[in-house]
């Protein structure tokens, strides 16, 4: 019973936490048809702002929840109004460059911080379930995941501006005939995508041994929960991370974590053969 | 996309020596004379062996040349066939001793991966996006589970995969017939060499033959070859398959090379590096992706021999402006160059 308690805090946190790599993705590329392969670096540097900010002796959970966003979330308004600007409509460029981009934001990390892993501490303790221990930063790591998905359906589903950005990824021409400027909501989309994935590196920073290629080891099992969730970013997202997430886990449990991912990356494959739409593309189709 | 104009025009004119062939022929013969003079000329043996492996990642890079220049397939996996091309030549040539079988397996085995892996995607209809995110998905799962073989029930005959350490010690190619030859590095040179040459005389043939007009007119608009009655995904397949044997090759010759291999040779940097020496060199083009890795590998080693700027730093901010600046690479800009200076000569123009 304790068992299956504490292995069901673990596949609820690597849910949560694909859930959150990947929100900042879905933005991007769900809504914009933009693929970002930086997204690994907004992450990165999302985590790298929280060692920064720490060390500079700001409260932890103000460096995560309010800086690290912040901070990427500038990059990517950056980002967006020197680079992928120029490129939508091409999206095999957008690719390149974005991927251009990765490298450079590698190199600049490298050059300021060496080569060398720094990490931050878990401010929280651990809590017991019968005989065994765990991390509450695990559960913190789960609310938040929830949180950010709450967050960003009540946003596109109840608010104005929720509803000006999903009119103008649907037909920008129509929206900009109503007086909208497109060009601001894309930088805006691309901003808060990027926010999130600031967000989503800095809530993992003490988690995860922070080096300037730890992108990488996110990008991938990012992509294929974003494209394996499909059309409805939110739902998509959420059925994707729950069916990925649970896979890697329980093959995690039965063997070990690199099979884990081994067998999350079989899975995803397998799935795209399937549903190439994605989950979204098949079911849950009018949800959002 | 308009990178590609200027394949088709080529293909038309097979049968008469017109500038379309005597381009592609003097540069073959030009090629072939370096290779074979550089040897003779060149003492430094290290400029040698810098040059062979430059030589390795022009057939890789031109294997991506042909599979998304030409193929209009993007695939990010380049480097997964490229490291099963090596794998495979370790493992057999281990467990037969060296041997040119080794080298025959090292070609075979990726380019029947790449045809199960195309007609698991092509006969998915997955659209274009989504294979570039699984070939890089399928390159991820041979890095993670090759770096994950450090124990030793992952043993093949007698050859250990060895995990992250990699399999050292490998036996060179040898001689058919005269195994007890010893393989000089002026020799690998020359086989490097003379199988860049083939690679590029072969892929060249194919784009000339009828299927590479057929694979030509399936990127140029998938719909209309389709009812035009080719099965497209047949073709797609096909493509992704010579890809996949271009690039085991090229596999084969680094892991004679290094007579090293590891699993950084699937690694994500180095897929993209494939992808930076085809942009930069030209999209759409089998010359320039091949400038583009020996410009872009001279420049790597370079930059790597200095401290100040990591080479990261440089090799993004050249991808990036070259997707900015100069989409169609750098063959197209020399080639524009050299029409307009052409032009300008009198007599000349308008032949």
């Amino acid at each position: 019973m304790d068992l299956a308690g504490i292995i069901a805090v673990q596949i609820g946190y690597t849910v949560a936490s694909l859930a959150l790599i990947s929100a900042g993705l879905a933005v991007i590329f769900g809504m914009m048809r933009v693929i970002n392969l930086a997204h690994g670096e907004f992450l990165m540097l999302g985590a790298y702002a929280v060692v920064v900010s720490t060390k500079a002796g700001i409260n932890f959970w103000v460096s995560m929840l309010v800086i690290a966003p912040l901070f990427v979330g500038i990059v990517g308004v950056i980002v967006e109004r020197f680079i992928v600007r120029f490129l939508y409509g091409r999206m095999m460029d957008t690719l390149i460059a974005t991927w251009g981009l990765s490298l450079l934001f590698i190199g600049i990390i490298t050059t300021i911080f060496g080569n060398a892993t720094e990490s931050v501490v878990s401010p929280l303790g651990s809590f017991e379930i019968g005989e065994f221990a765990e991390s509450q930063y695990r559960l913190f790591i789960i609310f938040i995941g929830v949180l950010v998905i709450g967050v960003i359906f009540a946003v596109l589903r109840y608010s104005r501006a929720g509803l000006i950005a999903r009119g103008t990824m649907q037909n920008a021409d129509m929206a900009a005939a109503l007086g909208i400027s497109p060009q601001r909501v894309y930088t805006i989309t691309f901003g808060v995508g990027a926010a999130l994935t600031g967000l989503a590196g800095a809530a993992l920073a003490p988690v995860t041994g922070l080096l300037p290629t730890m992108g990488a080891a996110f990008i991938a099992k990012a992509f294929i929960t974003v494209i394996g969730g499909g059309e409805a970013i939110v739902t998509g997202t959420s059925t994707a991370s729950a069916l990925f997430g649970t896979v890697n886990q329980v093959t995690t449990f039965l063997s070990t974590p690199v099979m884990g991912d081994v067998a999350l990356l079989i899975a995803a494959v397998i799935l795209l053969r399937l549903l190439p739409q994605g989950i979204t593309g098949r079911f849950f189709r009018r949800w959002l | 996309m308009a990178l590609r104009i200027g394949i088709d025009a080529q293909g038309l004119s097979v049968g008469r020596l017109t500038p379309a062939l005597t381009g592609p022929l003097a540069l073959v013969v030009a090629v072939a004379l370096v290779i074979g003079i550089l040897p003779l000329v060149v003492s430094d043996i290290f400029i040698l062996l810098q040059l062979t492996l430059f030589m390795a990642y022009g057939i890789l890079a031109m294997s991506l040349g042909w599979v998304w220049g030409y193929g209009g397939i993007f695939s990010f996996g380049q480097a997964a066939f490229y490291g099963l091309g090596g794998y495979t030549y370790a493992v057999v040539s281990i467990n037969m001793g060296g041997s040119t079988a080794a080298l025959f397996a090292g070609v075979a085995v990726p380019a029947l991966f790449a045809l199960f892996l195309g007609y698991f995607m092509f006969y998915g209809r997955i659209s274009t996006v989504y294979v570039a995110v699984i070939t890089l998905v399928v390159s991820l799962i041979f890095y993670k589970f090759l770096g994950h073989t450090a124990g030793y029930e992952y043993t093949i005959g007698t050859a250990h995969l060895g995990g992250f350490n990699g399999m050292p010690a490998l036996p060179p190619i040898n001689t058919p017939g005269d195994p007890m030859r010893m393989i000089w590095p002026e020799d690998m040179f020359l086989i490097t060499g003379i199988c860049l040459l083939l690679v590029y005389v072969g892929l060249r043939l194919l784009m000339w033959s009828s299927f590479g007009r057929a694979v030509a007119a399936v990127r140029e608009n998938e719909i209309r070859a389709e009812l035009l009655g080719y099965d497209t995904r047949l073709y797609k397949m096909a493509t992704f398959g010579v890809g996949g044997a271009v690039a085991g090759l090229a596999g084969v010759l680094y892991a004679n090379w290094n007579s090293y291999v590891s699993p950084t040779v699937f690694d994500l940097g180095f897929s993209a590096q494939i992808i930076i020496w085809v942009v930069v060199g030209g999209l759409g083009t089998l010359v320039g992706p091949l400038v583009g890795a020996m410009i872009l590998g001279f420049v790597t080693i370079e930059l790597g021999t200095q401290q100040t700027v990591d080479v990261n730093l440089i090799l993004g901010v050249i991808l990036v402006l070259f997707v900015l600046a100069v989409p169609e690479g750098v063959t197209a800009q020399v080639r524009n160059l050299y029409a307009r200076l052409v032009e300008r000569v009198p007599g000349q123009g308008g032949a």
